[in-house]
């Protein structure tokens, strides 16, 4: 223990009705690619939040080259040697790079020093980056890098990374891990988190298994199979969905030059945007975050009204139909976001599957609610779908991230969609929940729907797809059958060429 | 030692119920403070607000029917205005409604003067709903075709429709045998076909209390059994669902604005056919806004704002009495009612937080 790095030792952290970290010890050598794994909500954040400075354990010490490790803030961290990469970037789009970083700086040096200094890093790490750039012109990836030579500007002896991947193009990770190894090789230690295990596997050399906030585990990754970790992070066997491979029909859903402008200044517009969707086919659409995923959405079940002719329903023009009037004819979507808006946090599932119910579960009759048939329609959701409640009456919000997700998918699945538009299936859900989900939609083809899936996971878009596209800034890329692709391929559909060039090092 | 609020994982229920009483309570003891200091016994200021209206065997038998009288605007307008809250649709402006419903109502009734039929004081009803719907339209209007903001359109129409009624209670409404005082005839004294009268006999029940309690009845099934009722809570609970759930946000301004405005109007007319007798300068009476303070004591509840306003309406008379018997200035009664959203929100923090007393962690 005595070569190690940090050395965790009993940490625990519990929060009201909650045990985020339970007894957790666990120790990074120099120099080691260290893997943090673990469902959502296994208590990963709250524990490399404790490391940073911004949570403080209840019980247990932390040792950081042997000596006594308690930093009060985030700042006594960095200055022990301490550096976090968060998921979300705090990044202002007005100002240039330079600026950016000097303002995350606690003693930031003159903007002329500044700039040669982030060139010399950018470069040593083959991480390109012109200073005098504006943060809002850059890839998530180019922000990314902002956030990493920001961090390796301090010379860390700990570099924390959060899920550093989930908004990167695969040529784009490449390069990141290229990076994360050449700072290994230097000695300095990275703990990784990440659910992605193929990842894990490629990049760390140990790993550290969190469950329900206890270390139930350490292992090698690279001697471990994707599907052993996954389980590790579980606890149960897993079940892969396996699809009937199903002839396609008649074209159900027909999508011509679809262009609409942002929804406001955040948004992305949709870019001519054109393809067909036949019975029982499953349309991949992959992409990294904020490219027109939720704007398509919106666009698809109604939420947004779109110009006559761009989307049709088995021949009929539905732009200008209202979300019910789509869900009549059969058009169901089950949107990302799952707390306000696929449903209400501080309503009950009964009142949750009125939601989107009402239209073709028939809950209504002249305007009024008929509750019993509601809690019927809600206790079948739960049912079919496995969801863990104490029963219908439970508040949406007060139920796990996965189980949610199970109602929010078995609630549309349940109306017998003929098209099915889903965004992030499976996003923050643990790895049992997310094969449940992927075999309900395969299911759900099979037995004749069309299904769009949007997501940001390629590996879940390769094991359901039939076809796949990408959407970049607002376009798709020409639709190809899954089956034929390599990662490669997928990743300049994401768009991921630019800037690749000077990139490759 | 240190004292924290610890945010609870979910509000607690009981807290949620129990935070109107609460209120009330420490209302008494923060106003009976006030009133000793003042000058006056604090208990004898708390019986006289609480309980001298009702049960004082000199007083009581006026000042109990007045608690219906007072109470009925302000649950009338009160139901109207939660339907919009719920929604997060803010309509400040009900005085304003009030007002104009008033005097539309009233301006029907007397074009009519002197015919006598049955069918002119429910025609008023009407005219004075239409007068106060109309009046919301115009900041539901603007808001969903320009994104105005209600909260200042309506806010702002009340100042205008005060200036209306100024104008006709000395121009187009004025009594034209009335010596030239400003003011329109009086209607419940001098027009029996548009005068709204006690319906029983020293109660206080006039058609505008029948009116609210039909109200909380109708908010009450609306909220709970009707796909309206669902639209607003869910409105107002995550917006986004909303709309993916099919709701129209502009479908539901114009509902909640409209419905507000036609309470409000109805509840100026059942004012000006009763109690108030007649158009003039000081008609507006404030119901408008108290209304928003019943509102949200009654937590926005059907239920809730019935008991509420009853509540209200009780300082008022209360208040009165105070002023009176131990002759404390209008100010302090105000302050009084004012103190009772104040303690009323203040408990709301403790539906959704803890305190936590003890050391401080140590860092």
């Amino acid at each position: 223990m005595t070569d190690a790095l940090l050395t965790l030792e009993g940490l625990t952290k519990a929060y009201p009705g909650v045990i985020a970290n339970s007894d957790v010890s666990f120790s990074i050598k120099p120099g080691e690619v260290h893997a943090l794994l673990g469902e959502n909500g296994a208590g990963k954040s709250t524990l490399v939040k404790t490391i940073y400075g911004l949570v403080k354990p209840d019980t247990g010490r932390m040792m950081l080259n042997g000596a006594e490790f308690s930093p009060a803030n985030p700042r006594a961290a960095r200055a022990a040697g301490v550096a976090m990469v968060f998921q979300h970037f705090s990044l202002f789009e007005a100002l240039n790079v330079a600026e950016n970083i000097a303002l995350g700086m606690d003693n930031p040096p003159p903007t002329g020093e500044l700039a040669g200094r982030i060139r010399d890093v950018s470069e040593a790490y083959g991480l390109p980056l012109d200073p005098g750039r504006m943060v809002g012109d850059l890839s998530a990836g180019e922000r990314q890098r902002v956030e990493i030579i920001r961090c390796l500007l301090q010379n860390p002896r700990l570099l924390i990374m959060d899920e550093p991947t989930s908004v990167l193009t695969p040529q784009e990770v490449d390069i990141l891990f290229h990076t994360l190894r050449k700072l290994a090789g230097e000695g300095t230690s990275i703990l990784y988190i990440s659910h992605k295990l193929e990842e894990i596997r490629s990049l760390c050399e140990d790993a550290t298994v969190l469950r329900l906030g206890k270390v139930v585990a350490t292992c090698d990754p690279r001697e471990k199979t994707a599907r052993e970790l996954a389980e590790m992070m579980v606890g149960t066997s897993l079940h892969t969905p396996e699809r009937e491979g199903g002839e396609t029909g008649e074209v159900l859903l027909s999508v011509a030059g679809l262009s609409l402008p942002a929804p406001s200044d955040f948004g992305t517009p949709l870019k001519d945007i054109s393809f067909d969707l036949r019975a029982g086919e499953v349309l991949g659409i992959g992409g990294v975050a904020g490219n027109g995923q939720d704007e398509l959405l919106a666009a698809l079940s109604g939420e947004r009204a779109v110009p006559p002719g761009m989307v049709r329903f088995k021949g009929r023009d539905i732009g200008r139909l209202r979300p019910n009037a789509r869900r009549a004819l059969g058009l169901l979507a089950a949107p990302e976001e799952r707390l306000g808006h696929a449903a209400a946090p501080e309503m009950s599932l009964t009142e949750n599957a009125l939601l989107t119910g009402d239209t073709r579960e028939q809950l209504t009759s002249n305007g009024f609610i008929k509750w019993g048939k509601v809690r019927d329609f809600a206790a079948r959701v739960i049912d079919a779908f496995d969801v863990r409640t104490p029963g219908t009456e439970t508040a949406a919000g007060a139920l796990s991230g996965g189980n949610l997700q199970k109602f929010v998918i078995g609630r549309e699945i349940l109306q017998r969609p003929e098209v099915f538009v889903v965004n992030q299936p499976t996003w923050g859900v643990d790895a049992a929940a997310a094969a449940a989900i992927r075999q309900a939609i395969l299911d759900l083809s099979a037995k004749g729907a069309g299904v769009i899936v949007i997501s940001q996971d390629l590996d879940e878009l390769m094991e359901i797809s039939d076809h796949f596209t990408a959407l970049n800034e607002g376009r798709i890329a020409r639709i190809r059958p899954a089956r034929d692709l390599t990662i490669d391929e997928i990743g300049l559909m994401m768009g991921g060429a630019h800037d690749m060039a000077e990139a490759i090092v | 030692m240190n004292i924290r609020l610890e945010k609870r994982p979910a509000p607690s229920r009981m807290l949620l119920a129990l935070t109107p009483l609460l209120a009330v309570v420490a209302t008494m003891i923060a106003g009976g403070i006030m009133f000793w200091a003042l000058g006056a016994n604090p208990a004898e200021a708390i019986r006289t607000i609480f309980w001298d209206p009702l049960f004082d065997e000199t007083f009581g038998a006026y000042s109990r029917p007045q608690l219906l009288v007072k109470a009925g605007p302000l649950i009338l307008i009160a139901i109207g205005l939660a339907l919009g809250f719920r929604a997060g649709i803010w309509n400040i402006g009900a005085e304003g409604q009030y007002i104009i419903g008033a005097v539309v109502g009233a301006g029907v009734g007397l074009a009519f003067y002197p015919t006598e039929n049955r069918l002119i004081f429910p025609l008023m009803v009407v005219a004075g709903a239409f007068g106060g719907w109309a009046w919301a339209m115009i900041p539901a209007i603007l808001k969903t075709r320009f994104g105005t903001n209600e909260i200042l359109v309506s806010l702002m129409l009340v100042y205008v429709a005060e200036n209306i009624l100024a104008s006709v209670s000395s121009g187009l409404l004025k009594n034209p045998d009335g010596m030239g005082f400003p003011g329109s005839r009086n209607l419940a004294r001098d027009y029996p076909a548009a005068s709204n009268l006690e319906l029983i006999p020293n109660s206080g029940m006039h058609w505008g209390v029948v009116a609210a309690f039909v109200a909380v009845i109708f908010a009450y099934v609306l909220m709970t059994r009707h796909k309206m009722g669902f639209a607003i809570r869910l409105t107002g609970e995550a917006p986004r669902a909303a709309r993916f759930a099919g709701v129209s946000p502009t479908r539901l301004v114009l509902f909640a604005l409209g419905t507000a405005g036609a309470l409000a109007g109805m509840a100026g007319l059942f004012e000006v056919s009763g109690p108030a007798g007649q158009i003039s300068i000081d008609f507006g009476s404030g119901y408008g806004f108290t209304a928003i303070i019943v509102a949200f004591l009654g937590r926005l509840h059907p239920v809730g704002i019935l008991l509420a306003g009853l509540l209200m309406a009780l300082t008022y008379i209360g208040g009165e009495l105070a002023q009176l018997m131990l002759g404390m200035p209008a100010a302090a009664i105000q302050l009084f009612q004012g103190m009772l959203l104040f303690f009323l929100l203040a408990m709301d923090v403790f539906a959704n937080y803890r305190i936590r007393i003890g050391q401080r962690e140590v860092a």
